[in-house]
C-alpha cells in the first residue's frame, strides 16, 4: 500500500505525458498537434515540480518561524521550461498560419496528396 | 581580463550582438556587423583551443557560484576542437551568405536572418561549452528556434512544412532530454555534469538512471538524426535556404555527435553504456543500417541538395560508427570525422547554393553543362565530392582511414569493410551529378540564359573551404592532435569507473596505437 | 488532505487530457487546454510551486491559448478524420510509456524530505540564499542569480521566438481606415476595459518589484503587462493599440530588455568579476546582489512584455487580414 501511496503521483504524471505524447504524433491537424505538444511539456513540468515537493513542507519563500521548505531549484527550471514551451507554441502556430495561406489546408492527409510533405 | 573570461566570450559576444543585428536593421550593416562578431568568436575559440590543449581543462564559474550550485562552463580539447569547426564554417558561410540570401529571401527578412543566424551560433557555442545539463538544454532550445526561423526563410513554400515537421521532432527530442536530466537529478540531487558523473556511479544499476540515459540517447539521437529518427532532415535541409543548409549540415548534427559522446564518456561512463545497457551493438547496427539505407536513398534522389542531405544522415552514421567501437582510436576516427565532414558539406552546399543562384533549380538535370559554364564552382564541387568518397589527399580519406583502422585494431574486419563499401554508394551519387556537370550538354533551351560564374564574394569563402578539405588531407597534425588529446582525454575522465575487463581493452588500443 | 487533492486534481487533467485525444471539434480541444493548464496551475499551487503556478496560469492558460484561438480563426475549427493507423503512434506511446513506468520503480519516495534531490544542492539554496542574496523568495535567488546565466538563457529564448514569428508573419500597419477593427459597438467592453487595463498595469508593475519578495518577478509582469495591452487591442482595434506603442518600437523595446539584461553580466566583468557576478556591482556583496536582481529582473520584463505584445499583433494583423479576404 505504501508502495502505491509512493508512486501514484508519478504513474499519473506518465499517464498524462503520454496522451500528450499520442496526441503530437498521431493527431491530423497541425494546431492539435501543437496542443498535444504543450499537454506533453506540462505534464514533464509536472514530473519535475512533484521531485521538489516535500511532505509538511511550504513553498520556498522565508517565512519567521518555518523551518521546512520545498526544494526550489525544479520549480526554478520549470519556469525557465515553461517559457521555451511558449516561445515554441507561437513559432509553430506562426507556421501553421503560415502553411495555411500556402496550401489551403492544415490537415496532415491532405498534403500528401500535393507535396509529400509532414 | 581576456583570457579570464575566455571560456565565456564564444557564448556571450554572439548572444548579446543578436539583438544589436536585429536593431541594426539595413542589410549590409546587420551582415557585416553578424560576420565581424562570428569572425571575433573565431579568433576566440582559436585561443580557446590553445589554452586547452596546454592546460587542459577550463573551468569557468558563472556568476561567481561555485558548482555544482552554480552554472560551470567547462571547456577541453573535445569541446573547443568541434566550436573551431562551428565559428570557422558559421564566419565563412555568414560571407558567402550575403549574395545567396539576397537572391533566396526577401529584403524585409534580410535582418532577421543575420539575427537569427547569431542565436543559432550562440546556441551551439553554449550547447559545446556549458557543464551543466539543464543548461544545455536552454542554449538547446535557443538553437533550435533559430534553426526552425533560418529553415522556413526561403521563398518555397515547402520550407514551411519542411519546418514544422522539424520543429515538432525537435521539440519531443527536447522534451525527451528533459525527461531524462529530470530523472537524473531527482535520482543524484545535481544537474552539474562532473558532479552527475560522480553521482551516478553509486547507483549503477538503478532503473531510474538507466531510463534517464534511454530518454537522453533518444532525444540526442532525434537531435543528431540518427537512423531511424532522421526523417525530418532531408525535407529540411532540401528547402531550407542554401546559405542556411551550407551552416546546419556542418554544425547542428555535428554539435548533436558532441552531446552524445559528452553524455556517454563524461556524464554516464562507457562501462554503464556500452557493458551494463549494452548500448554498443544498437548503436553501431543503427549506424551501419544508417550508412547503407541513406546512401543508397541518396543515390535514386534528383534534388542535389536532397542527395546530399542523405548523404549526411550516411555521414554521421560514421560517426556514431567511430564511437561505437569504445576504443581511443574509434573516439578520434570520430572526432576527426566531426571536423572534416563540416568541411566537405560546407564546401559541397556552398557549391549547390551558387548553382542555384545563377540557375534557380537545384535538380540534377539543372547541372548539364555546368562544368563548362561556371568551372570555379563545379571544381569545388568535384573536390569536395571527392573528400566525401574518401579519396586520398582530401580530408575524407584521412576519416576513413581512422574509422578503418580503429575498426582492425580491434580485429573487426566486417565494420572496415562495411565502411570500404559504403564509400562505393558515395562515388555513385557524387558521380551522378558530376556526370551531369561535365559530360552533359547544356540544353539548348538553357543556352539563350546567360549563365556565368558566381562573385568572389560567393567564391572565396567556398574555396578557402576548399582548401581546408586538401590542407587537412595532407596536413594532419592539427586535427589529429586535437581529436587524439580529445579523446584521450575523455577516456581519462572516464577511468574512475572501468572495470577490468574495459580496461583491458582501452590499454590494447593504446599499446597498438604507440606500435603503429 | 495535500494528497487527496493532489489526486483529485490529476483524475481531472487525466479525464480532460482522454477527452482532448478523442475531440474533433478544435475549439473545444483548445478550450479544454486551457482547462488543463488552469488545472496544472492548481496541481503547481498544490506542491508549493506558487511562481509556477503562477506562470502556467499566465502563460499556457493566457498566452499559449489566445494565440491558439487566433490561430483556429484563421485555419478553422474542425479536425478531419486520419487516414494513417493508428497503430504505430499507439506502439511507440506504449513503448515510451512502459519505459517511463519502468523507470519510476526506483524512484526515490514521493515527498520524502531525505530523497537525494533535497540533500545536495538544494539546502544551500534554502539555507544560505536569504544570507548570501538577501531575498526571502528563494525561486527569486536562485533564478536571477544561482542559475542567472540559464535566465539569460529564457530570454533569449523568448527573443528568438520573436524573430521566428516575425520572419514568419510580419506585423502589417493597416493602410485603409474604414476597415472593421476591434468591437467598436459596444460601449460597456470600452468602459468597462478602460478602467481595468490601469489597473491590470499597476498590477503588473507589483508583480514584477514584488518578486523578490513574494510570487512574481520579470517574466510574470511582462505577460501580466503583455495581457492589458492586448485586452485594448482586442477591444479597440490594432490600429488604435499601434498608435500606443508600435510594433518597430516593440522590437527595439525586446532588444533593449536582453540589452540590458547581458550588460549587467558584461559591468561585472569590468569590475573584476565573472559573468553575471552581481556581488561585485556594489562595495557590499548583498547590495551588489540586490541591484543586480532588480536590473535583471526589469530586463527580462521588458523583454517579455514586447515580445509577446509583438507576437500578438502579429497574429492579429493576420487574422484581420484573412477576415478581410
Amino acid at each position: 500500500m505504501s508502495f502505491i501511496f509512493d508512486y501514484y503521483n508519478y504513474w499519473i504524471v506518465v499517464f498524462l505525458m503520454m496522451a500528450g505524447f499520442y496526441i503530437v504524433i498521431s493527431a491530423n491537424n497541425l494546431v492539435k498537434k501543437i496542443v498535444g505538444l504543450n499537454i506533453f511539456q506540462t505534464s514533464v513540468f509536472m514530473l519535475y515540480i512533484s521531485m521538489g515537493k516535500v511532505t509538511g513542507g511550504t513553498a520556498p519563500i522565508v517565512v519567521e518561524g518555518v523551518t521546512q521548505y520545498s526544494n526550489p531549484l525544479p520549480h526554478v527550471l520549470i519556469l525557465t521550461a515553461i517559457v521555451v514551451g511558449v516561445a515554441t507554441t507561437a513559432v509553430g502556430l506562426s507556421l501553421i498560419v503560415r502553411i495555411k495561406q500556402a496550401y489551403g489546408t492544415v490537415e496532415e492527409n491532405e498534403f500528401e496528396n500535393k507535396d509529400d510533405a509532414i | 581580463m581576456l583570457e579570464q573570461h575566455l571560456a565565456a566570450l564564444p557564448i556571450i559576444l554572439p548572444l548579446i550582438a543578436a539583438p544589436i543585428a536585429l536593431i541594426l536593421g539595413r542589410t549590409v550593416l546587420s551582415w557585416g556587423f553578424a560576420t565581424l562578431v562570428s569572425g571575433l568568436a573565431f579568433i576566440l575559440s582559436w585561443q580557446l583551443l590553445s589554452a586547452a590543449l596546454s592546460e587542459g581543462v577550463i573551468s569557468y564559474a558563472v556568476g561567481g557560484w561555485a558548482p555544482p550550485w552554480g552554472i560551470e562552463l567547462r571547456v577541453d580539447a573535445a569541446n573547443a576542437f568541434v566550436l573551431l569547426a562551428v565559428t570557422a564554417i558559421s564566419t565563412l558561410v555568414l560571407v558567402y551568405s550575403k549574395e545567396s540570401i539576397e537572391k533566396e529571401v526577401k529584403v524585409a527578412n534580410h535582418a532577421l536572418f543575420y539575427t537569427a543566424h547569431l542565436l543559432c551560433l550562440a546556441g551551439l557555442s553554449g550547447i559545446l561549452i556549458t557543464g551543466d545539463a539543464f543548461n544545455l538544454f536552454v542554449f538547446l532550445e535557443i538553437s533550435s528556434l533559430a534553426t526552425y526561423t533560418l529553415v522556413s526563410l526561403a521563398s518555397d513554400r515547402r520550407c514551411l512544412t519542411a519546418a514544422f515537421r522539424y520543429l515538432v521532432m525537435g521539440t519531443i527530442g527536447a522534451t525527451f532530454i528533459l525527461i531524462g536530466v529530470g530523472l537524473l537529478y531527482m535520482k543524484t540531487g545535481t544537474l552539474n555534469m562532473m558532479d552527475l558523473a560522480v553521482r551516478i556511479d553509486a547507483y549503477d544499476s538503478s532503473r531510474t538512471i538507466n531510463t534517464g540515459l534511454a530518454f537522453i540517447m533518444v532525444g540526442v539521437s532525434i537531435k543528431l538524426a540518427l537512423f531511424p529518427l532522421h526523417m525530418w532532415l532531408p525535407p529540411a535541409y532540401t528547402h531550407a535556404p542554401s546559405a542556411v543548409t551550407a551552416f546546419l549540415a556542418s554544425t547542428a548534427t555535428k554539435v548533436a555527435v558532441y552531446v552524445m559522446i559528452r553524455f556517454i564518456f563524461t556524464v554516464f561512463g562507457i562501462d554503464h553504456v556500452f557493458v551494463d545497457m549494452g548500448m554498443g551493438l544498437i548503436l553501431m547496427v543503427l549506424a551501419v543500417v544508417a550508412i547503407f539505407k541513406c546512401s543508397y536513398m541518396a543515390t535514386v534522389q534528383s534534388n542535389v541538395k536532397t542527395i546530399l542531405a542523405y548523404s549526411s544522415v550516411a555521414q554521421i552514421g560514421y560517426m556514431i560508427l567511430g564511437l561505437s567501437l569504445v576504443s581511443v582510436a574509434g573516439l578520434m576516427a570520430s572526432m576527426i570525422h566531426i571536423f572534416n565532414h563540416a568541411l566537405m558539406k560546407g564546401a559541397l552546399f556552398m557549391a549547390v547554393g551558387a548553382v542555384f543562384y545563377r540557375v534557380g533549380s537545384v535538380d540534377i538535370k539543372a547541372f548539364a553543362g555546368l562544368g563548362r559554364k561556371m568551372p570555379l564552382t563545379m571544381a569545388a564541387f568535384t573536390i569536395a565530392g571527392l573528400s566525401i568518397i574518401g579519396v586520398p589527399l582530401t580530408a575524407g580519406f584521412v576519416s576513413k582511414w581512422y574509422l578503418v583502422t580503429a575498426a582492425l585494431e580491434q580485429g573487426n574486419w566486417i565494420v572496415a569493410a562495411l565502411v570500404l563499401i559504403g564509400s562505393l554508394f558515395a562515388i555513385i551519387y557524387i558521380g551522378r551529378v558530376l556526370e551531369a556537370a561535365y559530360f552533359q550538354k547544356l540544353p539548348e533551351s538553357r543556352k539563350s540564359e546567360n549563365i556565368k560564374e558566381v562573385s568572389w564574394l560567393m567564391l572565396v569563402p567556398m574555396w578557402v573551404i576548399v582548401i581546408a578539405n586538401i590542407y587537412f588531407g595532407i596536413d594532419t597534425s592539427l586535427t589529429t592532435e586535437a581529436a587524439s588529446s580529445a579523446s584521450e582525454w575523455l577516456f581519462q575522465t572516464n577511468n574512475m569507473l572501468e572495470n577490468s575487463a574495459l580496461e583491458n581493452n582501452v590499454s590494447e588500443a593504446n599499446v597498438q596505437e604507440v606500435s603503429s | 488532505m495535500a494528497e487527496f487533492i493532489d489526486l483529485v486534481l490529476l483524475a481531472m487533467l487525466a479525464l480532460t487530457a482522454l477527452r482532448i485525444i478523442f475531440l474533433k471539434d478544435l475549439f473545444a480541444v483548445v478550450m479544454l487546454f486551457g482547462i488543463y493548464s488552469f488545472l496544472s496551475a492548481l496541481i503547481f499551487v498544490n506542491l508549493d510551486a506558487v511562481d509556477v503556478a503562477f506562470t502556467e496560469a499566465s502563460v499556457g492558460a493566457g498566452i499559449s491559448t489566445v494565440l491558439m484561438l487566433v490561430t483556429l480563426a484563421m485555419t478553422g475549427r474542425k479536425e478531419k478524420q486520419s487516414t494513417h493507423s493508428t497503430l504505430l503512434p499507439l506502439f511507440v506511446v506504449l513503448v515510451t510509456g512502459a519505459a517511463l513506468i519502468y523507470g519510476t520503480l526506483d524512484m526515490p519516495p514521493f515527498g520524502h524530505p531525505d530523497n537525494p534531490v533535497h540533500q545536495h544542492v538544494a539546502p544551500r539554496y534554502i539555507e544560505e540564499s536569504p544570507k548570501e542574496v538577501g531575498l526571502p523568495n528563494m525561486v527569486t535567488s536562485v533564478l536571477a542569480s544561482y542559475r542567472g546565466f540559464d535566465t539569460l538563457g529564457e530570454t533569449v529564448v523568448v527573443f528568438s521566438a520573436l524573430i521566428g514569428v516575425l520572419s514568419l508573419l510580419g506585423v502589417r500597419r493597416k493602410k485603409k481606415k474604414d476597415l472593421e477593427s476591434g468591437l467598436e459597438t459596444h460601449s460597456v467592453l470600452h468602459v468597462v476595459s478602460k478602467i481595468i487595463i490601469p489597473l491590470v498595469i499597476l498590477f503588473a508593475l507589483y508583480v514584477q518589484f514584488h518578486g523578490d519578495f513574494g510570487p512574481g518577478g520579470g517574466f510574470q509582469a511582462g505577460v501580466i503587462a503583455a495581457a492589458a495591452f492586448i485586452l485594448y487591442a482586442l477591444v479597440l482595434g490594432l490600429p488604435k493599440a499601434f498608435a500606443v506603442v508600435g510594433p518597430k518600437f516593440l522590437q527595439w523595446m525586446a532588444s533593449f530588455g536582453v540589452l540590458l539584461y547581458a550588460s549587467v553580466g558584461l559591468y561585472s566583468m569590468y569590475k573584476g568579476g565573472h559573468f553575471l557576478d552581481y556581488n561585485k556591482l556594489a562595495a557590499d556583496p548583498i547590495a551588489g546582489q540586490h541591484y543586480g536582481i532588480i536590473i535583471i529582473e526589469l530586463g527580462v520584463g521588458i523583454t517579455v512584455f514586447a515580445v509577446m505584445l509583438n507576437i500578438f499583433y502579429a497574429f492579429g494583423s493576420q487574422a484581420e487580414r484573412s477576415n478581410v479576404q
